[in-house]
């Protein structure tokens, strides 16, 4: 049976066993399997629309329509609401497709973020001169796909400062991140420019631990946390979107929150 | 009965007129998208000590889930918002759902529950009948603003506060569900037992 102590629907040991067990089996058909059972659908509509290529295509459709929906709900000056000290969920739990000992170890000293794209300098930064950016702070609610919901201490540098300090093209459409763990994603210009879109070196004022996403991770209350990359090693400012380890699986690409 | 029969341009008594009929039915094309899907995607994170089985739910994993479940929205909410509009400048909702008179209410449960309930008169609602209705009309505001809730926690926070935050939002949005599910089940075995009730959203009369 499931335990439920800490978050409503949430056993952090679990957590990670769900998400696996979530993950779609490449050799199928992922959305559409076991859902022709629903024969209620069927007999209204006379047909069997469920278990279909052009079903599956006609849902990723309206899935890109809500996109640009959630891109224009997207208000830049709308803050996440935030939270006190109190409201800390403890402990975090820890989130990814894979245990929490398989996730990647990075060595501080030989670490170096690569930046390439459309900025005027694509010199990659060390973590210590990361670390001397302007630090900000955040305890925002980190909403997962799954449903449930944990908050958490976040402090690091705006992403917005970094980006005007590199000279990225704030008129590019993407930010493509590149991880260590081999998780690659796609995010929109103004969720990259939004007040609290933060690189994020530590987490509850102590250096980010390795399974919250060392040395530096993503962090954008503005979207689900499938979004947020841990980790992270380069980043790219693009026009090309290069989609993400999530999104090609089939969850939705803007995700807003 | 006037209006409704005008617009049919029939003189014969017209229970139900073709937007109903036609809202009806896609309402229960996409209520029925919505929980299916909706089941599988509680199963992620449920709130309760149970999973809903996969073989009712729709989509198998939850990214299809969620894909189903933001596409049969526009289904429920474009074809709400047209048959609530049309129920309110049509007059309809006021001379079908009101008005409700709690007395009559309770004598009525009374009469329905010793199968004494008389369905002669199919134009007329009878008081258990109204506050179904109008009831699942309130609990539709429900779901879909608990809903708006739990998709855009920041752009709509505001509706997030009004149900008390984001993790019991999604306990108003699956009460809301479940509240549905009731309703069809009582609903669809009143139509089992009254057949010519279902004759009648099907061709109007």
């Amino acid at each position: 049976m499931r335990q439920r102590k800490i978050i409503p629907g949430v056993d952090p040991k679990l957590a990670i066993k769900d998400a696996a067990k979530l993950m779609p089996d490449p050799m199928r058909r992922g959305f559409l399997r076991g859902a022709a059972s629903l024969g209620a659908l069927a007999f209204l509509t006379g047909c069997n629309i469920i278990d279909s290529d052009s079903t599956e295509n006609a849902l990723k459709v309206v899935s890109r329509f809500n996109d640009r929906v959630q891109a224009f709900l997207f208000n830049p000056h709308k803050l996440a609401p935030t939270y006190s000290e109190a409201d800390l969920t403890r402990p975090f739990p820890f989130n990814a497709y894979y245990n929490e000992d398989e996730a990647p170890v990075v060595d501080p000293a030989s670490y170096k973020l690569e930046i390439s794209g459309l900025v005027d300098s694509k010199k990659p930064w060390t973590l210590d001169e990361l670390h001397k950016l302007p630090e900000v702070s955040q305890i925002t609610r980190h909403v997962c796909v799954e449903g449930w919901s944990a908050i958490g201490s976040w402090q690091g540098a705006r992403l917005s400062d970094f980006l005007q300090r590199i000279g990225a093209d704030t008129k590019a459409k993407y930010i493509w991140f590149k991880c260590a763990e081999g998780y690659t994603n796609t995010i929109d210009m103004p969720t990259a420019l939004h007040p609290q879109t933060q690189m994020t070196f530590k987490y509850d004022h102590k250096i980010l631990p390795r399974a919250y996403g060392f040395p530096m991770k993503i962090r954008m209350p503005t979207k689900l946390g499938f979004k947020q990359p841990k980790y992270v090693v380069a980043m790219e400012v693009t026009n090309t979107d290069r989609g993400g380890y999530w999104e090609n699986q089939g969850y939705n690409w803007f995700s807003g929150l | 009965m006037t209006a409704e029969t005008v617009s049919l341009g029939s003189s014969e008594t017209v229970i139900h007129p073709a937007w109903v009929r036609i809202c009806h039915w896609i309402n229960a094309l996409a209520i029925l998208m919505m929980i299916g899907s909706g089941w599988q995607i509680y199963d992620a994170s449920p709130l309760f000590g149970f999973t809903f089985p996969r073989s009712i739910a729709l989509g198998n994993w939850l990214g299809g889930a969620l894909l189903w479940h933001f596409a049969a929205m526009w289904l429920l909410v474009v074809n709400g918002i047209v048959y609530v509009t049309l129920g309110f400048l049509t007059g309809r909702f006021r001379r079908k759902l009101l008005p409700i008179y709690p007395r009559q209410v309770f004598a009525d449960l009374k009469a329905a529950l010793t199968f004494k309930l008389a369905h002669d008169d199919l134009t007329h609602y009878n008081a258990v009948q109204k506050v179904l209705y109008a009831g699942i009309l309130l609990t539709g505001v429900v779901i879909v603003a608990s809903g708006l809730s739990i998709w855009k926690p920041v752009q709509f926070q505001e509706i997030t506060a009004f149900f008390g935050g984001y993790d019991t939002a999604r306990y108003v949005h699956f009460a809301a569900m479940a509240a549905i599910v009731v309703f069809l089940v009582v609903h669809v075995t009143l139509a089992a037992i009254v057949p010519k009730s279902l004759r009648a959203m099907i061709v109007g009369r």
